[in-house]
């Protein structure tokens, strides 16, 4: 398949594996901030053709992980509603709240659906006036301008009942806060490319000043992940730490200015609780006041529910890069995609669950399956 | 959420043996193939009925009847919607049986029918439906038999559900189940994988998209006759349908207690498949297929199974995706197209659509 076999290539992935290999000379960790990143890192077994001194740790950029237990306890409440059709992307469904998920809503008879972009809720609220509808709207700035849009034309078309539960995070506080905490080994930081797709990647440049990181935002396929590795180590073996752009084909400096304004337009900033983390200051969106009336918490008045989180599990350290996965004693063991304790196994992006989909519970052995140099 | 340590020794008959998997109620994911339906049979079915042919949980019994030996099947068809292209729902339910029966080794013969049928559902739609089984019987070279019909009230189901139910004899000389894949034995995929499932999903509703890709829902029995008629001993027959080839594999993998070593770059696919896939975030490993088998083979007979399988017009894109392989025995990996290796492990249940 065109602009796509060719970022699969396995003679282009020997390339640059041979220069990652000639290139670094000492110990490195490396963090990938998009759960997508971990997906593919894991999925292709990239980590496993890197020089031993190279380790990545995986980031907190799986939005449907962070999701705080709180809010995912406030859709369920609305999703119960016998006057509600609950709306939202396909892994939010299997997400534990302090009762259960959604799928186990909807097996008790709550109308919840799948949907691929928040406009097709806008198509079903119309078809069911007598409803209210509700889009569970989380996510990074990715998905922060098709959820804007559809708030943005539910007030314009009068759509009345659609709401959205608004559950946005940001990624640069995110990154300044794993930089800033004292259990911090992140040297370099392969950077979010979709994210930076909407928002460009200027204000990056300040946290690779300030805490003296390389971040090279990065592509999603293998060679996508490969080359920003690559570029990374070489910015940390020559002591420089700037921002610099591996997905050029999708990312620019600006970003898309018109996806920004209108996520301006809908949605401020505001302080957001991450799951397994605990409260980041402005690292949200929440709507706007002009746009209260789509608010689904205020409109179901589910404010008040504020749920702590379970103290019995590592996410918090995985999603900040200082644990791994197989660290956690309860991985593979009590805690499986089946039966989540924690953040990081609830969708198939967070690292424990790529770990687990990709089998590393099974590996007594992980060497076993490094493959062999090539002989030349 | 507390994960209540039963532990399998405590379990006795009168108590419900499920709550490891913390649903108190049935979820879809109980019927999506891969490891929640696997623990509701395991821990719920098989213990009341426990029996030999039974055991293996393959897709049909073998058993003889007057020194001829039988296979015997059954499976029931929800599919929504009825009608997709490339097929429906009746052409599904008499491939579906014919081809688990073939998996056997079997000729299949007789079918029976039950219909479950909601009230409010057009009779045209019914009428399609039934044409459209008798073609596929009649190009299958089965007959339907015997069945039944009721009715439901509107609501209490989704139009037409169908089981269907079969048996067929199997030839003298023929050995085939999954315990005997063998250490060394080469694994074939008759064609591109993960079409049904997509053809399915590209028009279900809320998920439409524009797609030229058909089910390639067939009767394979036809096939498996050609196979057959190379006279090379085939160790393992089976259609990936629900859970794709992974869970197939997986399921062989488990009986034989082997490993098996799959090679991404040698699993056909089409270009429309992929792209969907790539699309939804779906990997095409766990999607099903309807006219697609996997045959296990030792390595000296490869090559006439495989030229017979390519002169058959469902054989045409054969290739070998892997061997069985002494290593991780129970369990399937794959050399991945970047030269990793990673392990390809059943889903606990349904595979969602991911957010990014």
């Amino acid at each position: 398949m065109k602009y796509l076999d060719e970022y699969r290539s396995e003679e282009i992935a020997d390339k640059i594996v041979a220069e990652i290999h000639r290139t670094v000379t000492r110990p490195w960790v490396l963090m990938e901030v998009c759960g997508g990143q971990t997906h593919s890192i894991v999925k292709y077994g990239i980590d496993r053709l890197l020089p031993k001194e190279v380790e990545l740790v995986h980031g907190p950029g799986c939005p449907v992980c962070v999701t705080s237990l709180e809010m995912i306890d406030k859709a369920h409440a609305i999703a119960q509603r016998p006057d509600v059709i609950f709306c939202s992307f396909g892994d939010m469904l299997r997400v534990p709240g302090s009762d259960g998920d959604l799928l186990v809503l909807k097996s008790r008879g709550a109308d919840i659906r799948i949907v691929y972009s928040p406009i097709d809720c806008l198509k079903i609220a119309r078809a069911n006036p007598d409803k209210k509808v509700v889009f569970f709207a989380i996510g990074f700035e990715t998905t922060a301008p098709s959820n804007a849009m559809s708030v943005w034309q539910a007030k314009k078309q009068g759509v009345q009942n659609f709401s959205v539960l608004v559950s946005h995070v940001l990624v640069p506080p995110s990154i300044a806060s794993i930089l800033q905490s004292p259990q911090n080994r992140v040297q370099g930081f392969l950077g979010p490319g979709h994210v930076c797709t909407v928002m460009g990647y200027r204000e990056y440049e300040p946290l690779a000043e300030r805490f003296r990181v390389p971040i090279v935002i990065t592509g999603f396929e293998p060679i996508d992940i490969l080359q920003g590795t690559l570029m990374t180590l070489r910015q940390l073996e020559a002591g420089t730490h700037t921002v610099e752009n591996q997905y050029p084909r999708v990312v620019n400096r600006e970003g898309n200015k018109v996806a920004q304004d209108l996520v301006n337009n809908v949605f401020e900033v505001c302080d957001r609780k991450w799951r397994g983390v605990g409260s980041i200051p402005k690292s949200g969106y929440k709507l706007r006041y002009e746009f209260r009336e789509h608010d689904a918490e205020r409109i179901f008045d589910v404010r008040e529910i504020d749920t702590q989180e379970p103290a019995n599990c590592i996410s918090g350290l995985v999603l900040r890069g200082v644990k791994k996965p197989h660290d956690c004693a309860c991985f593979g063991k009590q805690c499986t995609p089946e039966n989540p304790l924690g953040a990081t196994m609830v969708s198939a992006e967070g690292a424990c669950a790529a770990y687990y989909a990709y089998g590393r519970h099974l590996e007594l052995n992980p060497q076993d399956l490094r493959q062999p140099a090539e002989a030349a | 959420m507390s994960s209540e340590a039963t532990g399998d020794a405590g379990l006795l008959g009168a108590v419900c043996p499920i709550p490891i998997t913390n649903y108190s109620e049935i979820v879809l994911a109980h019927g999506s193939g891969g490891k929640l339906s696997h623990q509701l049979m395991e821990k719920m079915v098989l213990p009341q009925f426990r029996n030999e042919l039974l055991e293996p949980l393959h897709d049909g019994a073998i058993f003889s009847i007057g020194g001829q030996r039988v296979a015997f099947s059954t499976d029931s068809y929800v599919v929504n919607p009825i009608f997709f292209p490339g097929g429906d729902i009746g052409k599904l339910a008499v491939h579906g049986t014919v081809n688990d029966l073939a998996m056997c080794g079997a000729r299949p013969l007789y079918l029976s029918v039950g219909f479950i049928l909601e009230e409010g559902t057009p009779m045209e739609e019914f009428w399609r439906v039934v044409q459209s089984m008798r073609e596929a019987a009649d190009a299958a070279g089965v007959l339907l038999v015997t069945g039944d019909t009721k009715v439901v009230d509107r609501g209490k189901a989704d139009k037409i559900f169908i089981n269907t139910s079969g048996i067929g004899v199997i030839p003298e000389g023929i050995n085939i189940s999954p315990g005997r894949a063998h250490i060394g034995d080469k694994i074939i995929m008759s064609g591109a994988m993960a079409v049904h499932g997509i053809a399915i999903m590209s028009v279900r509703e809320g998920l439409e998209f524009e797609s030229e890709v058909a089910s390639d829902t067939a009767p394979l029995n036809g096939l498996v006759e050609t196979i057959l008629a190379t006279g090379e001993d085939i160790h393992v027959l089976r259609d990936p349908t629900r859970g794709g080839i992974t869970s197939a594999l997986t399921e062989i993998a488990q009986a034989a207690r082997v490993g098996m070593l799959l090679n991404e770059a040698t699993i056909p696919i089409s270009e429309d498949v992929k792209g969907a896939c790539e699309i939804l975030g779906l990997d095409p490993l766990y999607v099903a297929n309807e006219g697609k088998l996997l045959a296990i083979v030792p390595p000296a007979s490869v090559e006439r199974v495989l030229a017979g399988m390519r002169a058959h017009p469902l054989g045409l894109e054969a290739a070998i995706i892997g061997e069985v392989v002494t290593e991780h025995p129970g369990f399937v990996t794959m050399n991945t197209r970047v030269g990793g290796r990673r392990v390809v492990d059943m889903l606990s249940g349904e595979q969602l659509p991911r957010i990014c």
